[in-house]
């Protein structure tokens, strides 16, 4: 049992950080204010910048929602392997106050977005049965409170393991593990209310109750892509370069795989009861899909998002290779780009992909915003839980 | 085995004694786990290739350190969800598009979507089957008898001693050198085992 010596190693981000951050930050608001400027001088209303500043929202608030499973999952199952990569996770999720804020050209947009927030909807006798809860104001309280938990569950976790850092107190990793359970059912209820709230009220008329699971598994698939990109990143800087070793890579391969799994099956569980019973109301949405260029681009998801990762993460040689894994990571992580985008994007654009230069810079000002944000979070602690009881488990973590 | 931990990727041919010698092998005690790992790397480096180690609980590094291949079972997996994937698929198409044609809620004979649900369970299941079957296999189990049971300090395997047998049938062993050797890499004991 060879335990890695990580008295060599840098544990902290430092000066770096400061410099990314600012760097992104930059960045970030720089294309996002371009975005809006080209969306008030576009004729549609800004209906076009909506959805695309939808897709990029929700694309990488999905990672954090990962990050925040991953932590909580971490907890609830006593996990030892993943302690030194728990930071990268609890930084990821720690982005919840800034996509609170992101939200507010979304909240401004909820017509360009949203059919039952219009007047086209009052004739309607389905829209009018689901007023209740769709409805504005409702919507904004629903919305205050998933990104107010999410923000103080993610606080909560990364402030507790940074207090053990200097304490060192394992009754600490007692009190995350027995609110990590409670925890994990307010995710799971908020995470499923959010992905009707935010993507299926999209199309109002059609509903699946595996949606949330679906979403669900789409976030975990994406961030666990993106935890070995970012660690490898980091050791690249030459921060935790012992700490973090092939087998950890090999084992966040094998998460990756699994919900990549998953992923399919749920998706293929909607589709099939959906295809097979055959009633229009259900299929609308399919229909969509699967119709003119989006046919394409269902194979191009069914293909890229399943059966292609499927084959690269089986074999145990490519998970244990940084350079085969960040491929394929990097792999995955464009595929549940895809499938945002194909979440979003056909019920405003049902004829074509509708990509446009919005999308780019939506993207890359969401995303670079979100990098500040991780750098900035990753620069407050130690790169790994110091004290950590179970530290040197995952130190000498072997798969066998 | 034993409840013993059994570190091993090679089937067990050992329970035929070498003719002659009739004797199974040569059976070290060590007292513990850096021992048994220093000495598994020099009797890997020796050349021996049927022998094995029994540890009471696994060990990290032992499989190295013994110089195993890593285990073809994946293989066995996989060729067994490739068979059922396509055993389920061949059998909803024959069945219900050529043997008996049944049109159900509308659907073409034979159609994709309905067939996967049965085609991942019976990939599901022929990969498990593979895998629990190749597993047997490939240990040599089920073994209702090893030699080695019949040795009284081989019992504290499953407790809190580390043992290394090297077979007789090994191309290299020789019960003297053999033996000389294993008592030179800090056994605490070195028996021979009846076949």
């Amino acid at each position: 049992m060879q335990k890695a010596d990580i008295t060599k190693d840098n544990l902290q981000l430092g000066a770096k950080a400061a410099k990314v951050t600012w760097l992104t930050g930059a960045i970030g608001l720089v294309a996002i204010a371009a975005a809006v400027i080209m969306g008030l001088l576009s004729p549609d209303g800004g209906e076009s910048f909506a959805t695309a500043y939808l897709t990029a929202f929700v694309f990488f608030l999905t990672l954090a929602l990962g990050a925040l499973f991953f932590v909580l999952l971490q907890h609830v199952t006593g996990a030892g392997w993943g302690v030194v990569v728990r930071r990268p996770a609890e930084a990821i999720a720690g982005v919840f106050p800034l996509f609170a804020v992101l939200s507010i050209p979304l909240l401004l947009n909820l017509h360009s977005l949203y059919p039952w927030t219009g007047a086209e909807a009052a004739g309607d006798h389905v829209l009018a049965g689901k007023a209740a809860y769709l409805n504005v104001p409702f919507f904004l309280i629903r919305w205050i409170a998933y990104f107010g938990i999410w923000s103080l569950m993610a606080a909560y976790f990364r402030r507790t393991s940074a207090r053990q850092d200097s304490s060192g107190d394992p009754a600490l990793t007692i009190k995350m593990e027995r609110l990590s359970a409670p925890g994990m059912v307010v995710f799971a209820l908020t995470a499923t209310f959010f992905s009707f709230d935010v993507l299926m009220s999209r199309d109002p008329h059609w509903y699946s109750t595996i949606y949330g699971v679906y979403l669900f598994s789409g976030s975990v698939v994406g961030f666990c892509a993106l935890l070995p990109l970012l660690t490898m990143s980091l050791q690249r800087w030459g921060r935790i370069q012992h700490a973090v070793t092939r087998e950890h890579y090999h084992d966040l391969g094998k998460l990756t795989f699994a919900f990549v799994v998953f992923w399919a099956y749920i998706a293929f569980s909607q589709f099939m009861l959906m295809w097979y019973s055959n009633i229009p109301e259900e299929t609308s949405w399919y229909l969509r899909r699967l119709s003119g260029p989006w046919s394409g681009f269902s194979l191009i998801l069914l293909l890229g998002h399943f059966v292609i990762p499927f084959w690269l993460l089986i074999s145990r040689g490519v998970k244990r290779r940084p350079a085969t894994l960040a491929l394929a990571a990097s792999w995955v992580l464009l595929m549940h780009l895809l499938d945002v985008y194909w979440l979003t994007m056909p019920e405003s654009s049902p004829s074509s992909l509708g990509f446009s230069l919005m999308h780019v810079l939506c993207l890359v000002g969401v995303g670079a915003l979100m990098i500040a944000a991780v750098t900035y979070n990753l620069s407050r602690n130690a790169l790994i839980p110091v004290r950590d009881p179970r530290l040197d488990e995952s130190l000498s973590f072997e798969n066998v | 085995m034993t409840a013993a931990q059994k570190h091993s990727g090679a089937p067990d041919h050992g329970a035929a004694p070498m003719a002659g010698t009739g004797i199974f092998g040569l059976l070290a005690e060590f007292q513990t786990v850096p021992q048994l790992m220093a000495a598994a790397e020099k009797v890997r480096d020796a050349g021996y290739t049927h022998w094995d180690s029994h540890t009471p609980f696994p060990v990290h590094g032992l499989s190295d350190a013994m110089g195993l291949k890593p285990t073809r079972l994946p293989y066995v997996v996989l060729a067994g969800g490739l068979t059922g994937g396509t055993v389920g698929l061949a059998m909803q198409w024959w069945m219900n598009a050529i043997d008996y044609p049944l049109i159900i809620s509308g659907k073409p004979l034979f159609s994709i979507p309905a067939n996967i649900p049965v085609m991942f369970e019976l990939t599901v299941l022929c990969a498990a089957i593979g895998a629990f079957l190749g597993m047997l296999v490939m240990n040599g189990l089920p073994a209702l008898y090893h030699p080695l049971l019949t040795n009284d300090r081989f019992r504290r395997a499953t407790a809190d001693r580390f043992f290394i047998s090297i077979e007789a049938d090994d191309p290299k062993f020789d019960a003297e050198r053999t033996a000389g050797f294993l008592r030179s890499l800090g056994s605490s004991a070195v028996e021979e085992v009846r076949g």
